[in-house]
């Protein structure tokens, strides 16, 4: 079976979040970028997939510029076997998902894994413009996923509970926790990964249809209001009284 | 043209989300002077969709077909592409939920749309451009973000939005088959297990939370998490490591791994306010931080606090809470 499992790249989470002083761009000078942490689950369960399917590939896939090809061998030395870049920066959810949807075409993979929704843009859409583009079933999010021949039984939230869905190979489902623990590189996945195919192809399809026009930090808080632990019932007089929310 | 809204309902009910949701629709379509139309999913009763009247809207578009019950992306991305090609909608609004965001990313590539999720104000139509802003970067930011082309679709983060209520109004409910057929129920689930939730407040559609830590010590004392959640009309919550351990359930887990939740009121207990965590829960307008560490981190990010032990101080608020009434 082949596994297609797309990574996204993305500012380390203890990040600080600031901008270019004109706030039209994230600015990356001295962030740490890391495979992105709802990813993980996607990857791991694909090679989990396949070793106990005693067969089969796990190809990872990320849309970006070069200085993302860390991660890409991370993902590499965690287990994947082979890599696929397209060489572009990526402008939006649907631009992204065209590059992912051409390649999963092109190489006819079986099933196609993300991760829930990426910690940076917070789209939670490329899952279903994929299937959308490929006609294929898509769910979103998945807690779980097993594998029986062609057919996969997946638990997909929903507010306040589960679905449990079958679907048939070709699917694709975005990951999310409790799918598995997510494996770090282990040092023979190191070596391993130095010399595993990593494919450079170039962008194709249609134009971006969003564009940020500008970021914005929140706005910070006034600063805290201390109540004695002597006195906590004051704090239910003050959410009352005084902010309203109780 | 109308704007298209839609609705989700459960056991008979339309969602809270979806009420925020009809109103920003509803609100849209004003600016534009259209009207607002609803299509409907899961299981609503005809009354309760008629009061959808009272967020602004004119029209409710209603498919019995039992199987739409429950949550299906293949049939409700038809149905709801049905219903925006009967309105000739330009413009669609959804929850930014599971539900919303699983089929309105599919909608956005069938209709050719530009999509915009996570939405939490109402657009800026000047200069005939249409930007609306959502939150990024996991709460720590916002983006305004320009909607290209003709056709539309935002997904509204929930408890972002202040819901309209014009007692009295009521919308016209028609039924409306969108001609689904088997192979649209490809993924339709083979079971649907729901949470047992205390005091039945679900932790996405609440709009007040209170949140343990490993500063609680164990799961057996989320007794006096439940307490206070119950005086108060909570749902509960909880940090990573917590869901980690098995403490309490996965769907519990805020932050920025888990749900983000932006209700008004966020009571963290014996969490030390790591920044993901805050990512998960900062946009709540209301936050009390209880730590007896007067250095934790999250009383930078606090509006109210108590320095203090938990099992001291929690027994206390909801004593407190029960003296109030
Ligand atoms: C990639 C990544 C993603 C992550 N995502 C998330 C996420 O989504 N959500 C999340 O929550 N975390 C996340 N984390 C973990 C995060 O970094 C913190 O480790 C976690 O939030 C800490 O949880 P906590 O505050 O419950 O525990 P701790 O940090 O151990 O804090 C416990 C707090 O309880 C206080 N305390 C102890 N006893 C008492 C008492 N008797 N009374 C009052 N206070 C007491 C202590 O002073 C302390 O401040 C993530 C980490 C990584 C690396």
């Amino acid at each position: 079976m082949k596994f297609l499992v797309c990574i996204s790249n993305v500012p380390d989470t203890t990040t600080k979040i600031a901008f270019t002083p004109d706030n039209k761009e994230f600015n990356k000078a001295g962030v740490q970028f890391v495979i992105n942490p709802w990813d993980e689950y996607a990857l791991t369960r694909a090679i989990e997939l396949k070793e106990a399917q005693g067969g089969g590939t796990v190809t990872v896939l990320n849309v970006g510029e070069a200085d993302t090809e860390p991660n890409i061998r991370k993902a590499l030395a965690i287990g994947a076997d082979d890599a696929i870049r397209v060489n572009a920066a990526p402008k939006d959810a649907f631009f992204v998902a065209q590059q992912i949807a051409n390649v999963a075409k092109e190489g006819a993979y079986d099933v196609i894994l993300m991760g829930k929704e990426s910690i940076d843009y917070n789209g939670f859409q490329v899952h279903g413009m994929v299937g959308e583009l490929l006609g294929i079933p898509t769910v979103a999010p998945a807690m779980k996923l097993d594998m029986s021949g062609n057919t996969a039984t997946l638990e997909r939230e929903i507010e306040g509970g589960k679905e449990i869905v079958q679907v048939n190979t070709p699917f694709v489902a975005s990951c999310q926790q409790p799918m598995c623990e997510p494996r770090i590189p282990n040092m023979r996945g190191i070596m391993t990964a130095r010399t595993k195919p990593l494919k450079v192809v170039e962008p194709t399809g249609d134009a971006p249809r969003t564009a940020v026009a500008e970021y914005a930090l929140p706005p910070k808080k006034q600063g805290v209001k201390l109540i004695p632990a002597e006195n906590a019932g004051e704090l239910i007089k003050l959410l009352r009284n005084e902010a309203k929310v109780i | 043209m109308s704007v298209l809204v839609v609705v989700e309902c459960d056991g008979g009910e339309v969602k809270k989300s979806s009420l925020e949701v009809a109103s920003y629709g509803s609100q849209v379509a004003q600016m534009l002077g259209t009207t607002a139309t609803a299509v409907a999913v899961g299981e609503a009763t005809e009354a309760n969709l008629a009061k959808l009247g009272e967020q602004g809207i004119s029209k409710v578009l209603y498919d019995a077909e039992p199987r739409l019950k429950d949550f299906v992306n293949g049939a409700y991305t038809k149905l709801i592409a049905a219903a925006a090609q009967k309105e000739d909608s330009k413009i669609i609004v959804l929850a930014n939920s599971n539900i919303g965001a699983s089929v309105g990313s599919r909608l956005s590539v069938r209709l050719q749309a530009s999509l915009a999720t996570n939405v939490v104000e109402l657009p800026k139509t000047d200069g005939g451009s249409f930007v609306v802003k959502r939150g990024a970067f996991s709460g720590k930011a916002f983006a305004d973000v320009k909607l290209e082309g003709e056709r539309k679709i935002i997904a509204v983060k929930k408890n972002s939005i202040e819901a309209l209520h014009e007692a009295g109004k009521t919308a016209q409910v028609e039924s409306f088959s969108a001609q689904l057929t088997d192979a649209d129920f490809a993924d339709a689930p083979k079971q649907v297990v729901m949470q047992d939730q205390a005091g039945g407040i679900l932790l996405p559609e609440a709009d007040k939370v209170v949140s343990g830590g490993r500063g609680m010590k164990g799961p057996e004392n989320w007794n006096l998490i439940e307490d206070l959640a119950k005086a108060i009309g909570a749902a509960t919550a909880c940090s990573k490591p917590v869901s980690d351990v098995d403490w309490r359930p996965h769907h519990e887990h805020v932050g920025q791994t888990g749900i983000t939740v932006s209700p008004n009121l966020y009571i963290a207990c014996g969490i030390s306010g790591a920044i993901q965590h805050l990512a998960g829960v900062n946009s709540s307008k209301v936050i009390v931080v209880i730590n007896k560490d007067p250095e934790a981190p999250f009383f930078k990010a606090a509006d109210y606090g108590i320095v203090g032990d938990v099992f001291d101080v929690l027994p206390k608020l909801t004593q407190a809470v029960k003296e109030l009434s």
